[in-house]
């Protein structure tokens, strides 16, 4: 869908165009070239070689004995050896590769001794172990942040002092404080004595993930009501004389003919709404969940390749929310045929 | 059939306007009732109040014996029981021509979904659009668009109907149909009340003709007798105005 602000064409002249979309380009490459030859310029070392073990690596599996003993036997089994080893701490058999091991029967081990290495499966790297909390954390979020928004967009518009003035107060008071000290009251606050409470009634405590889905559900519905509320305020009234008119009580009216036409509405700013909270849980790091950002943190620790991991961690989060604002724009496109 | 009693209604916003004014009337079954009078005159109001799309501050309407003022009605079921057409049709556009007749059928009336389909293809038939059946509201024609609302208040089976200025938003070629439609329905027998200003179909059909000013109900009586002799000077200037 091209929006023009007018009809009237600048640049009429194809040539004039042509150059204009080259100056694009040329700025692009500008910028790009500008911090590379920075980065060469403090003798930085590009090792994106480096980048991909953080995504999917091949392990390696390395087996220790775990007591004083000795060999006992070593099995041929099928493609693979049994060995069987004696220690104070009990018998065990490792299932090992051929050559992937140096004993012979009836030699001694001692604790950590290296019975085999071997190469094991893929692994996913860190990186990649990140993206996926990230968009389960998002996902999850997202799911609540609508529900949250809807009952409290319902709520919002209603004449009942109650829900009125609880939605009000709930968009107000999540609105006005930042998202990392919710973030921390959801965790240190909540989180310890709703932990404390569940281990008295021998319930097993909630995961670090679970209160930052909360502290994002939570954040994001506030918006999500003030959207709602807009698209609910931007149906015609008519169309609700004409459904009251016909009988329909209040909410048959709210979810069959006002909420229906709303989603049109409030569809590109739910669409931001969500790219945020994709982007926010980004703080999400602050209460130790390994979500990307956190996971590039320590993939940095590591390997020190900083530039690299950072543009990265900034791309894939690119990847992410325009995926998003293309779907969005499907489903537009779509509902707009109506 | 409904009864109105003393009816006082004041907006206060944008500034205090009195929109009706002591308003009573009765009407009775089978009886087509036409309101006129001029913009601001309050018979928009005096419509709306009797399914409480507006409330009366002072008065009452009693419905088939039912005061629909009173906290303790339940004024769904009153309303099913009467039909309301639009000025601006209302259509819900997101729903096809089918989806708009069916739903308040299927969420008021619970009817199973046989007999939905079957009244609603029924109704438009008799409105006249039945190829339509399966179209989008914004690709009909205003007065296709009325016909529809008009089917989609029918599917109730309400003993009274109500329009709302139905013409007052089509093309001058389209007023025709619709108000063919109506015709049709007030020589079956459905109780009827109109705000309209189409002398023709008021002169056909109309029991009875209501002129109101100010929110008062200045004159009324039957069409031929309205129109030819209007006893009232405020009456015979707004006639000389419109004709």
């Amino acid at each position: 869908m091209e929006q023009n602000v007018s009809n009237i064409k600048r640049l009429s002249n194809p040539i004039a165009y042509i150059l204009s979309v080259c100056g694009f380009f040329v700025l692009l490459f500008m910028v790009i070239g500008s911090v590379y030859y920075a980065t060469v310029a403090v003798d930085y070392q590009w090792r994106w070689f480096k980048v991909p073990k953080y995504f999917i690596y091949k392990s390696t599996i390395t087996l220790y004995a775990e007591g004083f003993g000795e060999i006992d036997t070593i099995a041929a089994n099928k493609a693979k050896y049994d060995i069987t080893v004696t220690t104070d701490t009990g018998k065990r058999t490792y299932t090992v590769p051929e050559g992937t091991f140096d004993w012979t029967e009836g030699d001694m081990v001692a604790p950590g001794d290296i019975i085999a290495s071997y190469e094991g499966g893929w692994k996913p790297g860190i990186l990649a172990k990140g993206l996926w909390v990230t968009l389960k954390i998002s996902f999850i979020a997202t799911i609540f942040g609508i529900l949250l928004g809807i009952i409290g967009g319902v709520a919002r518009v209603s004449n009942t002092p109650v829900l009125k003035w609880s939605a009000m107060a709930y968009v107000e008071v999540i609105r006005g404080s930042p998202l990392l000290v919710q973030i921390m009251i959801f965790y240190f606050v909540l989180g310890t004595t709703m932990n404390k409470i569940l281990m008295m009634n021998g319930i097993p405590k909630l995961d670090a993930e679970w209160y930052g889905i909360m502290a994002l559900s939570v954040f994001t519905g506030a918006y999500v009501v003030e959207i709602v509320r807009a698209g609910i305020e931007s149906i015609h009234p008519g169309q609700v004389e004409a459904a009251r008119s016909s009988g329909m009580t209040y909410f048959q009216c709210m979810f069959h003919i006002i909420l229906p036409q709303a989603l049109k509405t409030i569809l590109p700013p739910l669409a931001g709404q969500f790219i945020n909270l994709i982007k926010d849980s980004s703080l999400l790091g602050m209460i130790s969940i390994r979500e990307l950002t956190k996971a590039t943190r320590e993939g940095i620790t590591t390997s020190l390749q900083t530039f690299e991991l950072w543009i990265l961690c900034a791309i894939l989060y690119l990847l992410m929310t325009f995926t998003l604002s293309m779907c969005v724009q499907y489903l537009e496109r779509r509902t707009a045929t109506k | 059939m409904i009864d109105v009693i003393s009816i006082y209604k004041t907006f206060y916003v944008p500034h205090e306007v009195k929109a009706l004014v002591d308003v009573s009337n009765k009407i009775e079954a089978g009886e087509v009732v036409v309101v006129i009078g001029p913009s601001g005159s309050g018979k928009s109001t005096f419509l709306r109040c009797l399914n409480r799309l507006e409330t009366a501050e002072r008065g009452q309407i009693l419905v088939d014996g039912v005061d629909i003022f009173d906290p303790k009605t339940n004024i769904n079921t009153v309303r099913a029981e009467m039909g309301m057409v639009f000025q601006s049709f209302n259509l819900y556009p997101h729903l096809t021509v089918q989806g708009n007749v069916g739903l308040a059928q299927k969420l008021v009336r619970k009817r199973p979904k046989k007999e939905r389909e079957e009244k609603t293809r029924m109704l438009l038939e008799k409105v006249g659009i039945s190829a339509k059946a399966k179209a989008w509201p914004s690709n009909l024609s205003g007065g296709q668009q009325q016909r529809v609302a008009i089917a989609r208040a029918l599917a109730m089976d309400p003993k009274i109907m109500l329009f709302d200025e139905p013409t007052s938003a089509l093309d001058p070629e389209m007023i025709g149909e619709v108000l063919e439609v109506m015709k049709t329905l007030a020589k079956e027998g459905m109780t009827m009340v109109c705000v309209t200003h189409e002398m023709g179909f008021a002169r056909e059909v109309a029991d009875r003709v209501i002129f109101m000013d100010e929110g008062m109900i200045v004159e009324e009586g039957t069409p031929e007798k309205f129109y030819k002799n209007p006893t009232h000077d405020r009456t015979k200037l707004f006639l000389k105005q419109i004709l």
